[in-house]
């Protein structure tokens, strides 16, 4: 058996982000089947449109309208889509000039296979069934037989009702995680209801929960050291306001505990005791959250009645 | 300007995973054996700095783990980018040359096992236009490698050479996660296959720099940085021509590469067709010896892969086994940012 804790830990985003001007006009543009440029100083289009002259730096507003059509500057042949791609059946990754455009956007192309697939192809966009303002508004590209229309782009206000002025891009990616051997230990003994923390070979401190190295000798550590159960309170802060999905009624006392043999404070919530009677140098212990297997940590401290530690005892931690 | 030079170079066993240990843990190793080479205790070094990535890990501040690893209390001087190690190299340097520093202790480290590093990379793209679409790193590197293809700068026979010489060179490399006599494998993205990808694993890497005397009180031969710069280009692929580098060009044209020839390149090129647009944008010429390490197709930690390419660079000046080399590391999809370091042994033009 391995030794090594491992768990899925899934990070979820929901990033919303404000847009300037241009992508404003932009990704309104899309939701309304209108692809918008813009044309920096010396008249090249950008499609898709920036604020900043990439070459100049200078501020860019002269929005212009160009064709949903183009042709496919570089490609490549995605056999496996991956998730959140879109399209789920195998498709081309490609770079899109737009007719009207000088240089080129990237999104996917649905062909049946890489063999219809070349630089220089003619294509035109798709449009998603419901469209919000975003680049996914153009669900994809599409063989397309027309010949390039080569005339000017139109000028365009840039102005729509209603325009989109923000996007949320969720995001969310996968791990698998593994805190690595000393914190498995830690958490695996915590199971049993015990604290182990780890010293230092070098200065003799015991970290706990341990890191597997000390941060003032930068070595690793290794000796395990049961520590606690009981320890001192050594600085605390009342909670006056409720936290969102926490079932604790306010006010409660949230305080830094150093677990008796241990050098390094930890911290967990004060119970038992009126908040306002909790004091530096209050002996706690823990009360576990639960009983048995899934219990894995303490729910809180409470008073064990004893004396005071003596201020001396723990001012190194404080 | 202040010479400053690489004292010592150390790099971990690349490995698919390494679930039994924490950052920390990979790192310590590296840490303990560049002091080693030079001496110095961990409190003796002026400057620390480091690059990783939180998107890697799954968790914010993830760096602060690793600190621990550096003796980092009571306080020290200390920074961190979110980028390749060859970045917090470029900072470190930059701090030895203000004169706030004599030495300092840069490295860098990156697990892709708890994740899928595809998709993580998409997460630094541009997020109105390109990170919604998932477009992912393999997928980006294979439109620069078609566009090459029509161009005509290379073809998949081309592509399937460099990566056997880059994976025969890594087999004289005890640090390889990849080398001998990998297949070309079946299409990833057309027209890349497997064996033009980099291998995906876990890493660490860590140099130590010093100034001057300092330098040549550390170190029998130390790998002068004769100059250093990084470039960067518009984010937009459709903006860029795929087929070339000009940002590459440029910062090896300020580190004075074109000056005189390099015996010795170290690229960082995580696909086999970037080392073709690479190559071209350098001027390396065949006599030059390209990742005698097998680069980044025989071992690619992301975020350490850039500093191992100077590290690697380093320690050939360090053996005697080049006097004058070219280290380059890259960040972001398509070689968007570049940076270019030459390295010089005492002797190489006295
Ligand atoms: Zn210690």
């Amino acid at each position: 058996m391995s030794d090594v804790l491992s768990a899925p830990l899934v990070v979820e985003f929901p990033f919303t982000r404000s847009l300037g001007p241009v992508q404003s006009a932009f990704l309104t543009g899309l939701r309304e089947r209108t692809v918008l440029g813009v044309r920096t100083e010396d008249g090249t289009v950008l499609v898709p449109p920036v604020e900043y002259d990439p070459v100049t730096a200078n501020e860019i507003r002269d929005l212009v309208e160009v064709a949903p059509t183009g042709t496919v500057t570089t490609w490549a042949w995605n056999p496996a889509p991956r998730r959140d791609q879109p399209l789920g059946t195998p498709f081309a990754w490609v770079l899109v000039r737009l007719d009207g455009a000088a240089t080129a956007l990237l999104h996917v192309l649905d062909a049946p296979g890489p063999d219809a697939v070349r630089a220089g192809m003619r294509v035109r966009i798709r449009w998603a069934a419901t469209r919000t303002g975003a680049i996914t508004d153009i669900a994809c590209f599409e063989p397309y037989d027309g010949e390039p229309d080569d005339s000017e782009p139109a000028p365009h206000t840039g102005e729509f009702t209603d325009p989109v002025t923000g996007i949320v891009t969720p995001a969310r990616l996968d791990y698998v995680h593994t805190p690595g051997r000393a914190q498995s230990a830690y958490l695996t003994a915590l199971e049993d209801h015990r604290m182990v923390g780890e010293r230092c070979p070098a200065c003799r401190k015991v970290y706990v929960p341990p890191r597997g190295a000390c941060p003032t000798c930068g070595v690793a550590t290794a000796e395990q050291v049961e520590v606690g159960p009981r320890g001192t309170v050594t600085t605390f802060c009342i909670v006056n306001i409720k936290a969102k999905n926490l079932d604790i009624e306010v006010p409660y006392v949230y305080a830094h505990i150093a677990l008796d043999g241990a050098d390094l404070a930890l911290h967990g919530r004060i119970a038992g005791i009126p908040y306002d009677q909790v004091r530096m140098g209050l002996r706690v212990e823990p009360v576990w959250a639960g009983a048995g297997q899934g219990s894995r940590h303490p729910d809180h401290y409470r008073p064990t009645g004893e004396p005071d530690a003596d201020y001396d005892t723990y001012k190194e931690l404080v | 300007m202040r010479d400053v030079a690489i004292v010592a170079f150390a790099q971990t066993a690349h490995r698919r995973r390494t679930d039994e240990l924490s950052e920390v843990d990979l790192l310590m190793p590296v840490l303990h054996e560049v002091l080693g080479a030079t001496g110095l205790k961990a409190n003796e070094i002026g400057f620390t700095c480091s690059g990783s990535a939180d998107y890697l890990a799954g968790r914010a501040f993830s760096f602060t783990m690793a600190l621990d690893g550096v003796g980092a209390h009571p306080p020290i001087s200390e920074s961190h980018v979110e980028m390749d190690g060859a970045w917090a190299l470029y900072e470190a340097w930059v701090k030895i040359q203000t004169g706030e520093a004599d030495t300092a202790l840069v490295y860098s480290y990156g697990k892709s096992s708890p994740g899928r590093v595809r998709d993580v990379l998409t997460r630094q793209l541009d997020p109105y236009y390109l990170a919604p679409l998932w477009p992912d790193s393999v997928a980006l590197a294979a439109l620069q490698a078609q566009a090459l293809i029509d161009a005509g700068a290379t073809d998949e026979g081309a592509l399937a050479a460099v990566a056997a010489r880059n994976r025969t060179a890594a087999a004289g490399n005890p640090h390889a996660q990849l080398a001998g006599d990998v297949p070309a494998g079946d299409y990833l993205v057309h027209p890349l296959r497997t064996g033009d990808c980099p291998p995906i694993g876990d890493g660490a890497a860590a140099v130590v720099l010093a100034a001057g005397d300092t330098a040549r009180a550390l170190c029998a031969r130390p790998a002068w940085i004769r100059g250093i710069d990084h470039r960067i280009e518009a984010h937009g692929l459709g903006v860029r021509d795929l087929t070339d580098s000009p940002s590459a060009r440029l910062a090896a044209e300020r580190a004075g590469a074109f000056e005189r020839p390099v015996d010795t390149a170290e690229l960082h090129a995580p696909f086999t067709s970037q080392e073709v647009v690479l190559r071209q944008a350098l001027r390396l010429g065949d006599d030059v010896r390209v990742n005698p390490s097998g680069g980044a197709l025989a071992a690619n930690p992301v975020m350490a892969a850039g500093l191992i390419r100077l590290g690697e660079a380093a320690a050939r000046i360090h053996r005697g086994e080049s006097d004058r080399a070219l280290a380059h590391a890259t960040s972001g999809p398509c070689l968007q940012q570049n940076l270019v370091a030459v390295l010089e042994g005492e002797s190489a033009h006295a």
